[in-house]
């Protein structure tokens, strides 16, 4: 029974390694010269009990949870894809041009095929690091992080040069047609469609991965590649599979920043999107049935870190500081792990001592009769 | 000649087990002296009391003499104990006089590199070692590697050096000009303590050799006084009785081939040579070596987890050797107990359900249409776990917390219960207790019965004296002999294990 309640309390690490940063966040706020539960309250009341301010945390989750979905599948085969943003960018290119360039067709086939386009665009850019890792062992991690400034560059090059809107003041495509606009979710306000998707997509996701063979060769290729060459699955399918999939999802987050958000392929459209996908996926310890409660909380955070400094005028730079402290805590939190054997041991010895302690108390009043 | 190290009565346990059992060993000075075991024999339990990792729980050790306590490698170094393990510690982007140098005693924050860079050529130059101490180590190959190991040993003015291990990573060519630095050693007075499991090294450098067998020491001999296959002998058992049931069986039809099979190993090197062998149903064949001699190898190619570089496996006639492991597996009932059970047999993070359908997990009845039925998993495992008398507290425990003889339990039901034809079973007693071994002997007995056909490899003479009816003997990637269990006697094994061929 107490072991179990161990076991639930080392489950919710993530939620203890939250709170602890809000409550040392809650030191930075103070330095600041600002009652730290106001501005908690400016914060949180901002993100998700304002009309508005919750519609802009919906708007900054779409990407956020599709990134976080795109770290999370590979990283049940054991890789690391830090290369979300890229892939982000590279779907947003590839959305762009297949909303702009095509010949006219009919709506119906027209919005299916830009969302496709866009989720090979990212596919493709995950797909290259898991061909490379697969059939020639080079590390995803770096490649991925290169293959980033790639992606945003390729963008920067086409949102400033071939697609650049003529006259433009800023480097951005021409608008795209109205008729492949995402609907909006939330009346008068940016919330778009985007959210659905990747809220079905997580679904997807986890029933795919706690329910078929499909995940359980994925979990067993990142558990231990050798048991999985053994097992016979194809390892190198499942690398390139998941890196594919991964990209696809991550494109797919940059499609709908183009065709939800922006309707046109701006340069450095996402900020860091892609990294927060990581820090969401751990924040979820990997569970994509997880990953949109957490990305709702950190959207939560970003949203509301501007409400609360027209509130407190509180610099919102502390929140990025309360960010970091999250993501501290958070993988430090993942090194206590549950010791099963340990803990029955400790409270097996409390249980034969407060056993002595009764035998001796019970010894010394019937001594004293 | 005095004696430089002596141990007496030197005992090690591991909760209950004994890794080391009353050893008592005498290292002359100015000798190589070799430690020869097989894995798991305590070799490297010994070598790390010696260095001072580990305390022993009996026993004293006495340094010229003197008895003394080694209670931290640091004090062992003080001594004039040097170490050099099996996987080595250098820094890679560091120079040789950096990585000799690093964690030097007294060094101070004025490092007089030119300085330490003279003596260290000086010193490589006394023992032939021809290192040059600006190479930066990862443009090293490993031999030279392993002679910077020495140089940092030697750069501290051990007297005594341990070896573990140490030609494991080495290539062929390496392997004797690291056997020449050996007499070097020795003639400029050094002591040293070398660790290996391989015989002709041995014999080339020993001097005097002390085998060792599960903790134990079997015996003590001088190089002159011995030969190879007297040592394979002692290295892998007494002469066996026979004395578990060998039940005769109707052999049938030959089922696995293995016709002139090749491969390579990890390292590039040469693994298997032309190895062929036959298995015909109710028959158990065993495969007796010394480890590493491509007894792994040829499970993995059976298997198809390795490439076969030339040659065919075939199976009732049929040629698979382009087959997957899934399709040999399902298409042709091959079960496969690896020698790694935490590495290859099982996934450790995995609960024991999912261990159980871990070969079979797109098969009914773990899947329909790629949806794994837990229930079904979950029964099929509480039905294995009952049957094959496996002792957990759930289903659900994860395989890590199963003692080894459980785990390998939860392997063989699930080798054997899909209903193989073939059965490759690979160091299944490794490890384990006395009735964990009975239960594992007497599941591949009872599959021999059911007409299965099974390759049984192991380095324990004894446990393939038991239940074999043939006996292949491996030794450099090559099959020396195949002989009755009859004819096994431990001379004949011990010649074939030290590559000796019979001319028929």
């Amino acid at each position: 029974m107490m072991l179990k309640g161990i076991e639930l309390f080392y489950l919710l690490r993530p939620v203890w390694a939250v709170l602890l940063a809000l409550v040392l966040g809650s030191a930075l706020i103070a330095l600041g010269g600002v009652n730290p539960l106001a501005a908690y309250k400016e914060l949180f009341g901002g993100a998700f009990f304002d009309y508005y301010g919750f519609a802009n945390t919906l708007v900054k989750m779409s990407p956020i949870l599709l990134a976080g979905l795109a770290v999370v599948i590979p990283l049940r085969a054991g890789l690391f894809n830090i290369g979300a943003e890229g892939q982000i960018y590279m779907g947003g290119l590839l959305a762009a041009m297949a909303a702009l360039y095509l010949p006219e067709i009919p709506a119906a086939i027209h919005i299916p095929v830009v969302i496709i386009a866009g989720a090979i665009g990212g596919g493709l850019w995950g797909f290259i690091p898991g061909y490379l890792k697969a059939y020639h062992g080079i590390n995803e991690v770096i490649v991925t992080i290169l293959m980033n400034y790639v992606g945003i560059n390729l963008v920067s090059y086409f949102a400033g040069g071939p697609m650049m809107q003529e006259g433009a003041p800023y480097p951005y495509s021409e608008e795209i047609a109205e008729y492949l606009w995402l609907p909006w979710i939330m009346g008068g306000t940016d919330a778009h469609a985007g959210i659905l998707f990747g809220l079905g997509l997580a679904l997807i996701a986890w029933l795919t991965i706690r329910f078929t063979t499909v995940g359980f060769a994925l979990d067993t290729v990142g558990k231990n590649q050798t048991a999985g060459r053994y097992a016979g699955i194809n390892v190198k399918r499942q690398i390139l599979v998941s890196m594919f999939v991964a990209g696809a999802f991550a494109g797919l987050a940059g499609t709908f920043e183009v065709i939800g958000l922006k309707f046109r392929l701006y340069h450095l459209f996402s900020p860091g999107y892609g990294y927060d996908g990581i820090v969401v996926a751990f924040l979820a310890g990997l569970n994509p049935i997880l990953v949109p409660l957490s990305a709702f909380f950190l959207s939560g955070l970003k949203a509301g870190a501007h409400i609360m400094q027209r509130a407190t005028g509180l610099e919102s730079t502390v929140i990025d500081a309360i960010q970091g402290l999250v993501i501290i805590f958070v993988a430090a939190s993942l090194a206590f792990r549950f010791n099963q054997s340990q803990w029955k041991r400790i409270l097996d010895r409390r249980k034969s001592m407060e056993r002595q302690l009764a035998e001796q108390n019970a010894g010394a009043k019937s001594g004293s009769d | 000649m005095d004696s430089y190290l002596r141990l007496a009565g030197i005992t090690k346990l591991f909760g209950d087990f004994k890794a080391l059992d009353d050893v008592n060993i005498d290292v002359a000075e100015a000798t190589v002296h070799a430690i020869l075991g097989e894995n798991g024999a305590g070799k490297t339990t010994l070598m790390n009391i010696i260095y001072g990792l580990y305390q022993p729980e009996q026993g004293d050790i006495f340094l010229k003499g003197c008895k003394v306590a080694i209670p931290t490698p640091r004090d062992a170094i003080h001594m004039g104990i040097g170490m050099i393990h099996q996987h080595f510690m250098l820094v890679d982007t560091l120079t040789v006089t950096e990585n000799v140098i690093l964690g030097l005693e007294g060094l101070g924050a004025n490092i007089k590199l030119k300085e330490h860079e003279e003596k260290i050529a000086a010193l490589s130059q006394d023992f032939g070692f021809q290192v040059d101490p600006k190479a930066e180590i990862w443009k090293l190959p490993m031999g030279m590697r392993q002679r910077v190991e020495i140089l940092k040993v030697l750069y501290r003015d051990a007297s005594l050096l341990i070896l573990d291990e140490p030609t494991s990573v080495l290539a062929p060519n390496e392997i004797t000009s690291f056997l020449d630095g050996l007499d070097r050693l020795r003639a400029s007075g050094k002591t040293v303590l070398f660790i290996t499991h391989k015989l002709e090294e041995v014999m080339s450098a020993g001097d005097r050799i002390t085998v060792m067998r599960h903790g134990k020491i079997t015996a003590h001999t001088d190089v002159q006084h011995t030969n190879a296959t007297e040592m394979a002998r002692l290295m892998v058992g007494r002469d066996v009785v026979l004395d578990l049931e060998r039940p005769k069986v109707d052999q049938g039809e030959v089922v696995l081939e293995v016709a002139a099979a090749n491969a390579t190993d990890e390292r590039g090197l040469h693994a298997l040579k032309d190895v062929s062998l036959t298995i015909r149903e109710g028959e158990i064949l065993g495969i007796a070596g010394v480890d590493g001699n491509g007894q792994a190898e040829l499970a993995e190619v059976i298997t198809g987890m390795r490439a076969l570089d030339s040659g065919r496996i075939l199976v009732r006639g049929e040629d698979i050797s382009h087959k997957t492991v899934a399709q040999r597996r399902h298409q042709h009932r091959m079960g496969y107990v690896p020698e790694d059970r935490h590495g290859t047999g099982l996934v450790l993070d995995f609960p024991v359900t999912k261990n159980c359908m871990l070969r079979d997990y797109d098969q009914a009845p773990f899947a329909r249409h790629s949806v794994i039925q837990a229930a079904a998993v979950a029964e099929r495992a509480e039905q294995w776990v009952e049957k094959y008398d496996v002792r957990l507290r759930s289903v659900h425990q994860q395989a890590r917390f199963l003692s080894g003889g459980n785990q390998q339990k939860v392997i063989f039901a699930r080798e054997v219960e899909f209903g193989p034809d073939i059965l490759v079973v690979m160091q299944p007693c490794k490890g384990l207790d006395v009735g964990a071994i009975e239960a594992v002997q007497n599941t591949i007995i009872a599959q021999k019965k059911a007409g299965k056909a099974i390759l049984y490899i192991s380095t324990e003479l004894e446990d393939i004296l038991g239940v074999c009816d043939r006996i292949g003997v491996m030794c450099h990637g090559e099959i020396t002999g195949v002989i009755s269990p009859e004819e096994a006697t431990a001379e004949r094994v011990g010649m074939l294990m030290a590559g000796i061929k019979e001319t028929a």
